[in-house]
């Protein structure tokens, strides 16, 4: 294999591939993670971590798995896919683009090492809250800030290519209102990216100087504001929930229709949807901090924009079922996944919309209802919508069908295993467990074990991906251009595999 | 003791209640619309599915179709709305309150202060080391004791005020339908009225550091004359490290304390000073004495244990600006401070020989921290 293929390369097919490696990489060593928190939650009392030991899990599982594994498969999936889709020979930005990809190594590998600096990982969880990270943090705080600007950088150019390639390279004749669904979703995405990776960029450099320069833009005591810190960290923090699950949406919209052999219901109205949601973003924030003691008016204006974006939501939902119904459906893993994700991001949905309730937000804020609710939008959400998207366009990038049965085995003990894991999580968090905590009372003990045996299911099933992934792209069933029955769009009129180059004027 | 408790309590004030009726009502809709949805996703799984022969119709649009399902939502929503905005305003209004208690955070300990009265203590994890680590079984109220429950009166409406000293933290009792941040130079409003007597359970629940899961709360309703009696007791001679309520067993020392001149000798410093180590410092210094560098520095063989007394002395009464060593002149009687202290310069092979006599720290605490 030649290296300086791989570190060199501009094309867009290759820069995917990178970046999917790089996601499922950060999946595996996130989901470890994930399996050592379940291990020592299993029992109360302290099994095989110190607190501190533990805060140091949950904050790199959560940094790992929204800025590794999330984000970067969603760019991945982009860079194979849209120029595709829109008849462009490569992204507009092709050099951009593996600059954009090859920070991310070094970004994760920053922000790994701090795992064997003095004082090791930083342990105020992915949210950073001041004055935890900022005062009491440990030195390797500093490193994590390095990696985050790493990876806003990467971002940023990431979205900006995308957006200039979805503006400019689409084939005569394709219309914004005729791109597929997955391009449009990418295309706000992207803005929403731009818009609000500088806000964290910002938060965190006002960290740094906190930490180091003498500033208390954070601490009471030098007429700083910790609360500030939040709403600044949520003005972020919001739209980035919507940048790991729009393009999802987009993902899903191509799927069902592929398999229910019907065009999608409400084109029109998916668009707006997605874009309502994304300007909706912007101006719930707060939502995160009901309980921080901000003005019961402003609780009241958050509560309503929170409850509003139900119905862009919904509206998502019913084009989705309306598509399958009367339609003539089959159920490839690729399907099997979208309609689990249907079903369980609604689930998720519903618990956001309790969440939204401000009375109720008192109790289930920062319990494991909140643990369960993001659980339900970013596991059988995103990484659904991302494992869909890997089992229908493996066959356009490697030439092969994956094998069926192995992905019906997947995906039946991962959506058995994901509810057995996520759904108990409610339970506790009503019941009164808080989040982040290595050890709880006694009556927390049953769910606790219920979640850790479905997480190690979960966990193995996973591996029959990964195995699966392998397999095809060594071998298996040679895939028309076509590839399923009743595919549409540019991407399934090139051959399978598609060659290094394609729609080259 | 299995407990398969799935759902929100109701608590026993009229908020938890309003707040109980609301997850319900927003449960039950959920419910309805899960049913509608996923009952005509299903029907199309099973009805609609090529291998049964189904053939795909052709339509893709209906604007009629789409209003609708965007409009009836909006109205639900709107439906939603208006209980909780009412719940909401009622809650947050701190107005008439009958008494007020100031809740501070500590890491990793909660402060209560009467506001009314000036009564004002600590309230600490007390749970064993022993059962958190494994090697004694866990009773049944594991990491749900302290050592000085918050006592209230039932009937009255109380004002919370919170804050913290450090990080943020987060009050919570969920039988009282109360949760708030405490966040340091903030003061925030918060409110009860607690209509049945009991012991309700709850702890802190925004991540604060190492401890976190270890800052119980209890917090014991009773009746007004109870509560009255209480606080005579409080206020009356007894110092305020000693419970008197205990329904829950105890630490603090129950031997009333040595008078004041007295001098204490190495052999009555030393157990007090190990105790006071353990229940306090040790969670962050550790019981070995060798911390968790960089941020919770040893003090075995460490500069300040080691090296001059009233820098250690100045160290544990006034604590460190900008890190988690905070100020003990006021959480532990003079006794254990010359104990922990004693305790700190003799142990892990500290060998200082040093003794610190209660009348040091006095004086100590009557000359005010040492420059930096």
């Amino acid at each position: 294999m030649n290296i300086k293929r791989w570190l060199f390369t501009t094309n867009h097919k290759d820069i995917g591939t990178l970046y999917l490696i790089l996601s499922g990489t950060m999946f595996f060593i996130g989901g470890m993670l994930a399996m050592l928190i379940r291990l020592e939650l299993f029992h109360p009392g302290l099994q095989y971590f110190q607190p501190n030991t533990y805060n140091q899990m949950i904050t790199i599982h959560g940094l790992l798995m929204i800025f590794g594994a999330i984000m970067p498969a969603f760019v991945g999936l982009a860079n194979w896919m849209i120029p595709l889709m829109i008849g462009a020979p490569d992204m507009a930005l092709p050099r951009l683009n593996n600059w954009s990809f090859w920070i991310l190594p070094f970004a994760f590998s920053i922000l790994l090492s701090t795992f064997f600096m003095a004082g090791e990982a930083p342990n105020f969880g992915w949210t950073m809250y001041a004055p935890l990270s900022t005062q009491f943090g440990p030195p390797s705080t500093d490193f994590l800030i390095v990696a985050i600007h790493l990876l806003g950088i990467s971002s940023i150019m990431g979205a900006i290519n995308i957006i200039a390639t979805i503006l400019n390279l689409r084939t005569p004749g394709m219309t914004l209102m005729k791109m597929p669904l997955f391009v449009w979703s990418w295309l706000i995405t992207a803005f929403l990216l731009i818009l609000a990776m500088p806000i964290l960029a910002g938060v965190v450099t006002m960290m740094l100087f906190d930490r180091h320069f003498g500033t208390s833009f954070f601490t009471a005591a030098g007429g700083g504001d910790p609360v500030m810190f939040q709403h600044l960290f949520w003005f972020f923090g919001h739209p980035e929930v919507y940048i790991m699950i729009l393009p999802g949406f987009g993902i899903i919209s191509e799927i069902i229709p592929t398999f229910s052999r019907k065009k999608l219901f409400g084109y029109t109205f998916m668009v707006i949807a997605i874009a309502s949601i994304a300007f909706l973003s912007f101006i719930v924030w707060a939502h995160h901090m009901f309980t921080t003691g901000i003005n019961v008016y402003a609780q009241i204006v958050f509560m309503y924009t929170t409850m509003l974006i139900a119905v862009p939501t919904g509206i998502k939902v019913f084009n989705w079922v309306a598509t399958m119904f009367r339609g003539s459906m089959t159920f490839e893993t690729p399907m099997l996944f979208a309609l689990a994700f249907v079903c369980l991001f609604t689930i998720g949905g519903f618990s956001g919309l309790m969440l939204a309730i401000v009375p109720a937000d008192y109790q289930y804020q920062d319990t494991y209802f909140v643990v369960a609710h993001f659980h339900y939008v970013l596991v059988t959400g995103a990484l659904f919508t991302i494992i869909a998207g890997v089992y229908y366009w493996l066959p356009k990038w490697t030439g092969h069908y994956y094998n069926e049965t192995l992905g019906q085995w997947h995906f039946w003990l991962t959506a058995i295993a994901v509810n057995l894991t996520f759904f108990p999580m409610h339970f506790l968090g009503l019941a009164g467990m808080p989040r982040r905590i290595p050890d709880y009372a006694l009556q927390f003990t049953a769910f606790n074990e219920i979640a850790t045996i479905g997480a190690f299911i979960l966990g193995a099933a996973q591996l029959i991906f990964l195995y699966n992934i392998i397999m095809t792209i060594r071998g298996g069933k040679h895939a028309s251009a076509k590839v399923w029955e009743s595919s549409h769009g540019l991407e399934w009129t090139v051959p399978s595999p598609a060659p290094h180059h394609t729609f080259q004027t | 003791m299995t407990n398969w408790n799935i759902n929100l309590t109701q608590g026993v004030t009229p908020v938890s209640h309003d707040i109980y009726d609301l997850h319900m009502t927003i449960f039950w809709i959920c419910v309805a619309i899960a049913i509608i949805v996923f009952g005509v996703m299903f029907y199309a799984i099973i009805h609609h599915r090529k291998s049964k022969g189904a053939k795909s119709a052709h339509f893709h649009e209906n604007l009629w179709v789409e209003l609708t399902w965007s409009i009836i939502p909006f109205i639900i929503l709107t439906l939603m709305a208006i209980p909780a905005t009412k719940v909401l305003l009622h809650m947050r209004n701190t107005e008439h309150s009958d008494l007020t208690v100031k809740i501070t955070g500590f890491q990793w300990k909660w402060q209560y202060e009467y506001l009314d009265n000036g009564i004002k203590f600590f309230s600490n994890n007390n749970t064993p080391f022993d059962q958190i680590y494994n090697k004694s079984p866990k009773t049944a109220d594991y990491l749900r004791v302290v050592d000085k429950p918050l006592v209230l009166p039932i009937h009255k409406k109380i004002r919370f005020l919170v804050t913290s000293n450090d990080a943020i933290h987060s009050w919570w009792v969920p039988d009282l339908g109360t949760k708030q941040d405490a966040i340091p130079g903030y003061i925030n409003e918060t409110w009860t009225r607690i209509n049945k007597p009991g012991t309700y359970h709850g702890q802190c629940a925004e991540l604060c550091g190492m401890n976190h899961a270890y800052m119980p709360i209890v917090v014991i309703a009773m009746a007004e004359k109870d509560y009255e009696a209480w606080v005579i007791q409080q206020k009356t001679g007894i110092i305020p490290s000693t419970p008197a309520v205990a329904p829950v067993k105890t630490t603090a020392p129950t031997a009333a304390p040595p008078a004041p001149a007295q001098k204490m000798t190495k052999e009555q410093l030393m157990p007090l000073g190990e105790k006071t180590f353990n229940g306090i410092c040790a969670v962050c210094h550790q019981q070995t004495g060798e911390g968790m560098p960089p941020t919770y520095p040893a003090l075995k063989g460490s500069k300040i244990a080691t090296g001059q007394l009233p820098q250690h002395i100045n160290r544990v009464l006034f604590g460190k600006m900008g890190t988690a060593m905070q100020s003990f002149k006021d959480q532990l009687s003079d006794e254990e401070l010359a104990a922990v202290i004693t305790y700190e310069r003799n142990a892990w092979g500290n060998n200082t020989g040093d003794v610190v006599q209660p009348d040091d720290i006095k004086a100590a605490k009557a000359k005010g921290p040492l420059p930096e």
